[in-house]
């Protein structure tokens, strides 16, 4: 496998969201505006890509029955990495995320790639493998957050194209749940005319 | 290269290791983030409190005081302009809204008169409970420069003279308990 094909998978053959179903409850929770995705997105590529890094690295000294514990803690570290600096020169952004930014540490997406990839494979792969899964995530967010603002409060990234209100039900839960439903059939799609 | 056996001595050391260099490295983020986080709180604040109090130059954060009332903390933040009270930003609070609690920032003038409103924290419905924050309508500003004394701090629909969001009368009586809750509390002790 070639890097860029590594680094491009995340996206549509193996997109967390809308093909693997892995981190849902951010996804479905944030993504009432597309900043918010974006925010989110980047926060967990970060924790990834570190998590990833750390994980490749650590691979051949890390006894196997106790690898999850290790993970965990690594993880958990990143993302308390992100939680003080978001805190500390984000404020406004942790305010809006603020409770999904620890629960990142739960996001499956992550474990999953350390485990099923990152300890496996070396260092530039795994680093390669974490930046491509997680603009994926973030790709998918954005679009998301942008489809759910668009259409709930007739803006995007913030900008108002209309005054007034959209459709309030795409800003509330049962909208995430019917834009992801929509957007999945659309990327099924195009995933099967490109296989 | 081989893996490292599952002994019992490799694990432990393992997650010995592994865990101390991970809390040392928290210990490092944690004092550098240390004070710009206490900043940012500070500034956060420090904007609510300009929002809604008439021009100031003295510090209401150091001067600020608190009063018990209703099972929680009611804080004051005085706005003085040369040593002479020009009015006091009052963080209230109210457990009514729609969704949870709903923190305010009321600035009184000395009279009791309100000055201005600014929402602190809330989770009411996107796009009907949270038109009370100035950003998204005009709810708020109907009480500014209102007298609580001759404008009853209530939705019409109660006998009071607030306009309340429309669908939102819930919400709406929630920020008018919080208005009540802060100049009672006001007008009864917390003038100083």
């Amino acid at each position: 496998m070639t890097q860029w094909k590594n680094f491009t998978k995340g996206f549509f053959k193996e997109n967390a969201v809308f093909v693997l179903f892995l981190g849902l409850c951010p996804t479905l929770g944030v993504t009432n505006s597309a900043i918010n995705g974006m925010g989110m997105g980047l926060a967990t590529t970060f924790v990834l890509v570190g998590s990833n890094l750390v994980v490749s690295l650590i691979r051949h000294w890390i006894p196997d029955k106790v690898r999850i514990p290790t993970f965990i803690v690594v993880i958990a570290s990143f993302v308390t990495i992100v939680e003080l600096s978001m805190q500390a020169y984000l404020p406004d952004l942790f305010d809006e995320l603020g409770l999904f930014i620890p629960l990142i540490v739960v996001n499956c997406l992550i474990l999953g790639r350390a485990e099923a990839f990152a300890s496996r494979h070396n260092l530039a792969s795994a680093i390669v493998d974490g930046l491509g899964m997680g603009l994926g995530f973030t790709m998918a967010l954005v679009l998301l957050g942008g489809v759910r603002e668009i259409l709930g409060s007739g803006s995007i990234f913030g900008l108002k194209f209309i005054n007034g209100d959209g459709i309030l039900l795409f800003v509330l839960a049962p909208g995430a749940f019917i834009a992801l439903g929509y957007m999945i059939v659309l990327i099924n799609k195009i995933n099967k005319k490109s296989a | 290269m081989n893996k490292v056996e599952s002994t019992f001595r490799n694990m432990v050391l393992t997650l010995f290791i592994v865990t101390l260099v991970a809390s040392s490295a928290l210990g490092f983020v944690y004092a550098l983030t240390k004070e710009p986080i206490e900043a940012a709180r500070l500034a956060k604040r420090t904007r609510a409190i300009t929002d809604v109090l008439p021009e100031y130059n003295n510090n209401p954060l150091e001067d600020s005081y608190k009063l018990a009332a209703d099972g929680d903390t009611l804080y004051f933040y005085p706005g003085t302009m040369n040593g002479e009270l020009v009015g006091t930003a009052v963080e209230t609070f109210t457990t009514q809204g729609f969704s949870g609690e709903i923190k305010l920032m009321v600035g009184l003038l000395p009279d009791g008169t309100i000055n201005d409103i600014s929402v602190l924290e809330h989770k009411e419905t996107p796009g009907l409970g949270d038109k009370m924050d100035k950003k998204k309508s005009d709810f708020s500003l109907q009480f500014q420069g209102k007298d609580p004394m001759d404008f009853t701090i209530s939705v019409t629909q109660d006998g009071g003279n607030v306009q309340a969001i429309t669908a939102s009368t819930v919400s709406s009586r929630a920020f008018c308990d919080a208005v009540i809750r802060a100049y009672n509390a006001y007008m009864e002790g917390g003038k100083q």
